[in-house]
C-alpha cells in the first residue's frame, strides 16, 4: 500500500461535429489541402466580424446537459490572449467566467466500484491551427485549416484518484459524447484530446500537493502510460527527499517518459476579456429545455437496460455501450429476434476479436447486425451448429452476404437426419472397436474421439448433440 | 485604484512582444497611470447594483446557421504572407 494519494483532474478537448467553423462558414472536414479551408474571418483579417455557429452553441449544451451540468443562462466570448503562430489573431476565442456548462458530474466504474467525477465547467471555444517543421529547414510551416473549428473544453474536478480511474472517466466521457451525437471523438485524429493536472499527498492530508500538468497523451494507452509514469516521478521526487516542481510536461511517447516543457515562471499570462466583436448569449429555459428533449438514451442508461431487459452481466453491458457502434450494433442484432445473451457473446467474442486482430471499425466490415442476428437463430433453430456458424461468420465478415444464402451455396445444412447419422455412426464403431472398448470399459471421454470422427467425416455438418445420443444407443446395443 | 508601475510596464510589453526605449518604458507608465486616474472618477458612482458590462450594446444572440460557404483560393490565403512553403505559411521555428 503506498503511502500517497494520487490526485488528478483532466482537461478534455472535444471537436464538435458541425458542417462549418464556429465563427465562419468555412468547412471543418479533416484532411482537406493545407489553408484551402481558410477565409478572411479564421484567418483573422482585420476588420472582419465572426458570428457564431448556433449549432455549435447548441452541440456544447448538449454535452453539457449530457454531463449533468447547469446551463449559464447569460454567457459570452472572452479574448484569450498569446502568441503563438498556432492563432493568426495572437488570442483565441474562449470562455472565460461564464462558460456554457458549470457543476456537472459523471459516473465511473473501477473494479466494480461505482464513483460520481465532477465536472467542474465545459466551455465552448475556437480550435488552433496546426504546426510542422519544415522539411528544408528554417522554420516552422502553419495549415490553418483548423482555426475555428468548434471544441468544448471539458474540466474535470481534481477527484480521480489513479490512471485507471482516469482512463474510465476518460471512456465515458467519449461514449456520451458520441452517444450525443456532437463529436466524433477520434483521438488519432485530434478530435479528442486530453491533458491532465497531476499531483500526489501522503494519504490523509487535505492539502493538494504541487501539480504538474501534463499534455501530448494522444490515445487512451498513453493517457493512462503518461499518468503512471509521472505519479511515480513524483513518488521517486518527494521520498528521496526532493519537491515537486510546478511546470507543463509532455509525454513522450519514443522514450516513455514525461519530459519538461516549460516551468511555471514561463506560464502564459493571458489577459482575458470580454470579444466585443461578439454580442451576448442569453440561454431560455425553453432553448434548454427543447435541447434537453434530443438527447438520445446514454451510455449509463442503456446498460442499465441490457442488465435488466436482456440478463447481461453488469461487466458485458459494460462492454457493449462503452462505444455507441458496438451498442447499436447490438440492438439491431437483437431487433432480429436472436437470443441477446447470444449476440452479447458473438459480439464480444468473434466480433471484438477480429476488429482488434485487424485493426478495423465496426464502419470498415461487411457483416451486418441483422446478418449476425439471422445466424445465430440458424443456431438456434438447429439448422447449422455452432462450428459449422464459425465458418458461416468468417464468410459473412468477408463479403456480407445473409447467412441463409451462405449456408445454402456451401451446403452447410447441418445433418440432423436420423437415419443418414446412423449409418455414419455404426461404421465409425466398426472402425474403432479400441475406443468402444474403452468408453465400455468405463472411459466415458473416449465417446468424445468418437464423435470428432463422425464430425470429419460429415464435415462438420452432423449435429452433435444428435451424434452424441446416437453413439451412445449403438454402443449399448453392442 | 493602484498605480502602474514600471514593472508591470515592462512585463505587458514583454507579453505584447514589445521592445520599449527606456524613454519608452518612462513614457508609458506616465501616461498608463494618467488614463487610469481619469476612468478612476467613475468609482464615484454607486454601481453596487449594477451588473458588469461586457457589451456597450443591448443586442444579443446573433447566430449564423450552420452552413457552409466558399473559403478563399489558396493564393489570396497566402497572398499577405511573408513567406510560404508548400501552400503553408512559413515562420520563425517554434519549439515548445
Amino acid at each position: 500500500m503506498s503511502q500517497f494519494e494520487t490526485v488528478i483532474g483532466l482537461e478534455v478537448h472535444a471537436e464538435l461535429s458541425t458542417r462549418s467553423k464556429i465563427f465562419c462558414g468555412c468547412p471543418t472536414e479533416f484532411g482537406a489541402p493545407p489553408n484551402t479551408h481558410t477565409c478572411p474571418i479564421c484567418l483573422g483579417h482585420p476588420g472582419v466580424l465572426p458570428v457564431v455557429n448556433r449549432q455549435a452553441v447548441e452541440f456544447a449544451m448538449k454535452a453539457a446537459l449530457a454531463l449533468n451540468c447547469e446551463i449559464s443562462r447569460e454567457t459570452k466570448f472572452d479574448r484569450k490572449n498569446y502568441f503563438y503562430p498556432d492563432l493568426p489573431k495572437a488570442y483565441q476565442i474562449s470562455q472565460y467566467d461564464q462558460p456554457i456548462g458549470k457543476n456537472g458530474w459523471i459516473e465511473i466504474e473501477v473494479n466494480g466500484i461505482k464513483k460520481r467525477i465532477g465536472i467542474n465547467r465545459l466551455h465552448l471555444e475556437e480550435d488552433a491551427g496546426k504546426l510542422t517543421h519544415s522539411e528544408y529547414g528554417g522554420g516552422s510551416l502553419v495549415d490553418y485549416n483548423r482555426v475555428g473549428v468548434p471544441l468544448v473544453e471539458i474540466v474535470s474536478e481534481p477527484d480521480i484518484r489513479s490512471p485507471e480511474e482516469a482512463k474510465a472517466y476518460l471512456e465515458k466521457l467519449k461514449a456520451i459524447l458520441q452517444y450525443t451525437g456532437v463529436s466524433d471523438v477520434k483521438m488519432e485524429q485530434g478530435s479528442l484530446r486530453c491533458d491532465a493536472n497531476v499531483s500526489i499527498r501522503p494519504v490523509g492530508q487535505k492539502e493538494f500537493g504541487t501539480k504538474t500538468e501534463l499534455k501530448n497523451m494522444n490515445s487512451f494507452r498513453n493517457v493512462q502510460l503518461g499518468l503512471e509514469y509521472e505519479v511515480e516521478r513524483q513518488i521517486q521526487v518527494v521520498t528521496s527527499g526532493g519537491q515537486v516542481t510546478q511546470e507543463t510536461r509532455r509525454w513522450d511517447e519514443a522514450s516513455k517518459k514525461t519530459v519538461v516543457m516549460r516551468s511555471k515562471e514561463e506560464a502564459h499570462d493571458y489577459r482575458y476579456f470580454p470579444d466585443p466583436d461578439l454580442v451576448r448569449m442569453q440561454i431560455s429555459e425553453e432553448w434548454i429545455e427543447a435541447v434537453r428533449q434530443s438527447i438520445p438514451e446514454l451510455p449509463d442508461a442503456r446498460k442499465a437496460r441490457y442488465v435488466q431487459e436482456y440478463g447481461l452481466s453488469s461487466a458485458d453491458a459494460e462492454v457493449i455501450t462503452i462505444s455507441k457502434e458496438s451498442a447499436d450494433f447490438f440492438d439491431r442484432a437483437t431487433a432480429t429476434g436472436a437470443d441477446p445473451k447470444a449476440v452479447a457473446n458473438w459480439l464480444m467474442g468473434d466480433l471484438f476479436g477480429y476488429l482488434n486482430a485487424n485493426s478495423l471499425e465496426f464502419a470498415d466490415i461487411k457483416l451486418t447486425p441483422e446478418g449476425l442476428g439471422e445466424m445465430i437463430k440458424l443456431i438456434e433453430k438447429g439448422t447449422i451448429s455452432t462450428k459449422i456458424a464459425k465458418t458461416v461468420f468468417k464468410e459473412m465478415l468477408e463479403t456480407g452476404k445473409n447467412p441463409a444464402a451462405i449456408v445454402e451455396e456451401k451446403g452447410l445444412v447441418q445433418i440432423s437426419d436420423e437415419g443418414a447419422l446412423k449409418k455414419i455412426v455404426d461404421d465409425v464403431i466398426a472402425a474403432n472397436p479400441q475406443s468402444v472398448q474403452d468408453y465400455l470399459g468405463g472411459k466415458k471421454q473416449a465417446i468424445g474421439f468418437l464423435v470428432g470422427q463422425v464430425m470429419k467425416q460429415t464435415k462438420g455438418k452432423a449435429n452433435p448433440p444428435l451424434v452424441n445420443k446416437l453413439l451412445a444407443e449403438a454402443i449399448e446395443k453392442l | 485604484m493602484s498605480a502602474i508601475t514600471r514593472k508591470e510596464v515592462e512585463h505587458v510589453a514583454n507579453l505584447a512582444r514589445l521592445t520599449l526605449t527606456e524613454e519608452e518604458v518612462q513614457r508609458y507608465t506616465n501616461d498608463l497611470n494618467a488614463i487610469l486616474a481619469f476612468a478612476a472618477k467613475l468609482n464615484e458612482l454607486d454601481t453596487s447594483d449594477v451588473p458588469p458590462t461586457s457589451h456597450a450594446t443591448d443586442v444579443h444572440n446573433v447566430m449564423r446557421d450552420d452552413e457552409n460557404r466558399p473559403s478563399l483560393p489558396l493564393d489570396a490565403v497566402l497572398k499577405n504572407a511573408p513567406d510560404h512553403e508548400d501552400g503553408q505559411f512559413k515562420v520563425p521555428a517554434v519549439f515548445e
